[in-house]
């Protein structure tokens, strides 16, 4: 879920890119340099994990994973989403300088919130209150970046209420997609290695 | 070659001789009239601009043309959507909804600068090797953290993508074929569940390699970059056409 450069204006820009810096800060100060690796390594994990895309129907949608990325990473999210826009923008081009902020604050803000929300349940002995944990965390995550992207829309012109209507109701499909998966990893992840989840990086 | 492997960044144009640290700094010039352009010829001539840099990387035509459609599906859906919502003039009816003038307008505008943009990145960011990316920032000024982390995300991408690739081919051999049911999720999530345990431990092994040889918080690398007139005078075309396309911008507003 991407805005292309060009689009938005310049106070969204702006708010976008200010939300992006606090939150990029704070991910770095809590993430202790013996972890780094662990960061490094898991966001390319996330990184190859949104190239996937699942057929929907007759087309397909790529996983964002955001609510997972939080829930493993917690306020690391935000660098690592950053770096993700970074390497699509060496790698593919798509993105630039002044939207990076938005971009990166409409995908990690949701996540860190949303993984913040759903530790008790993600953490609680019972799988099945995990699942269900994940996968509020999950839809939750992608439904609030469909608001977040929609409201930059509107907030740059009344012009867009129809594209970002559109965005936000293309957006919840792949909402329950992305509960459902977010869901099936977290219980899996508990039984293979609960560590993961623990939250001894968020 | 895939694209991850940024066939972009292995060319040998004169752009590609460039100090990596100019482009940065030459596209950050650049992106904010580009952005902030309220006119169509200011917005055209950025495109110019960004023609002419692209001519100057000389890439691969089939590339680019594959990076405009993913960039212009974007564009078309603003085709679509921003000229319904619009007030103002009419251009036709498509029955009980008004395709108007200033919303097609609007979307040619934001098409012209949205392709702008995706050229300037494709010929000044594209052309950064990945691994140069990382340390140009940080000679730049951004944090050493942050560099790390993108250093090392992007050293550690082949081997996980390798990595999920060996286990989407292992439930390929199994009988798995991705349809739309829960199965498929089900699949997928644990695929990426197990790719995220194994990115859990492999990490742990590297930074225990890392500590072997004692790592302390450093990188070192061999690459030097050199800055000399060459960028210097790159760096001030790319500031007078960044003047260029602001000054458009201001005209037309004060017109």
């Amino acid at each position: 879920m991407h805005i292309s450069e060009g689009i938005l204006s310049a106070p969204v820009l702006l708010t976008g890119a200010a939300l992006a810096v606090a939150g990029v800060a704070v991910g770095l100060k809590r993430l202790p340099p013996e972890r780094m690796p662990q960061a490094a390594i898991l966001s390319s994990a996330f990184f190859v994990a949104s190239l996937v895309h699942v057929p929907v129907g007759f087309t397909s949608a790529h996983l964002i994973l955001n609510g997972l990325l939080g829930a493993i990473l917690g306020w690391a999210a935000f660098p690592a989403i950053l770096v993700a826009l970074l390497l699509q923008a060496v790698l593919f081009q798509f993105g630039g300088l002044t939207v990076l902020g938005m971009n990166t604050t409409t995908m990690a803000l949701p996540a860190v919130l949303c993984a913040l929300a759903c530790r008790p349940l993600l953490l609680s002995p019972d799988n099945r209150r995990a699942g269900l944990g994940g996968f509020i965390c999950g839809s939750l995550a992608v439904f609030l970046s469909g608001i977040l992207v929609a409201l930059a829309l509107i907030g740059t012109g009344e012009t867009f209420t129809h594209a970002a209507w559109a965005i936000f109701l293309a957006n919840l499909p792949i909402c329950l997609i992305e509960g459902f998966v977010t869901a099936a990893a977290v219980v899996f992840l508990r039984r293979v290695k609960p560590e993961v989840l623990s939250g001894a990086l968020a | 070659m895939s694209d991850l492997e940024a066939p972009l960044s292995q060319g040998s144009g004169p752009i590609h001789r460039l100090d990596p640290r100019a482009r940065l700094l030459a596209m950050l010039f650049f992106s904010i009239p580009v952005a902030l352009a309220r006119s169509d010829a200011s917005a055209l001539a950025a495109l110019g601009f960004g023609l002419l840099a692209l001519t100057l990387t000389r890439p691969a035509p089939g590339l680019i043309l594959r990076r405009l459609l993913a960039v212009n599906a974007f564009t078309a859906f603003l085709w679509v959507f921003l000229p319904l919502g619009g007030q103002g003039e009419a251009l036709f009816h498509l029955g009980p909804l008004v395709y108007s003038r200033e919303g097609a307008r609007l979307a040619l505008l934001l098409t012209l600068k949205t392709n702008a943009a995706f050229l300037a990145v494709t010929s000044l960011v594209g052309t950064i090797a990945p691994q140069d990316l990382g340390r140009a920032l940080q000679a730049l000024g951004l944090p050493e953290k942050f560099c790390h982390l993108l250093l090392m995300a992007h050293r550690y991408l082949f081997v996980i993508q390798r990595e999920f690739r060996r286990l989407l081919t292992a439930a390929e051999a199994r009988g798995f074929k991705p349809r739309t049911d829960g199965h498929t999720y089900r699949t997928y999530a644990w695929l990426l569940g197990m790719l995220l345990v194994k990115s859990w431990d492999r990490a742990e092994r590297v930074h225990q390699a890392m500590l072997c040889r004692g790592f302390n918080g450093r990188f070192h690398s061999l690459a030097e970059f050199s800055y000399g007139a060459r960028d210097t005078i790159f760096l001030m075309l790319a500031g007078l056409a960044s003047a260029a396309v602001a000054g458009l911008s201001i005209l037309e507003k004060t017109a």
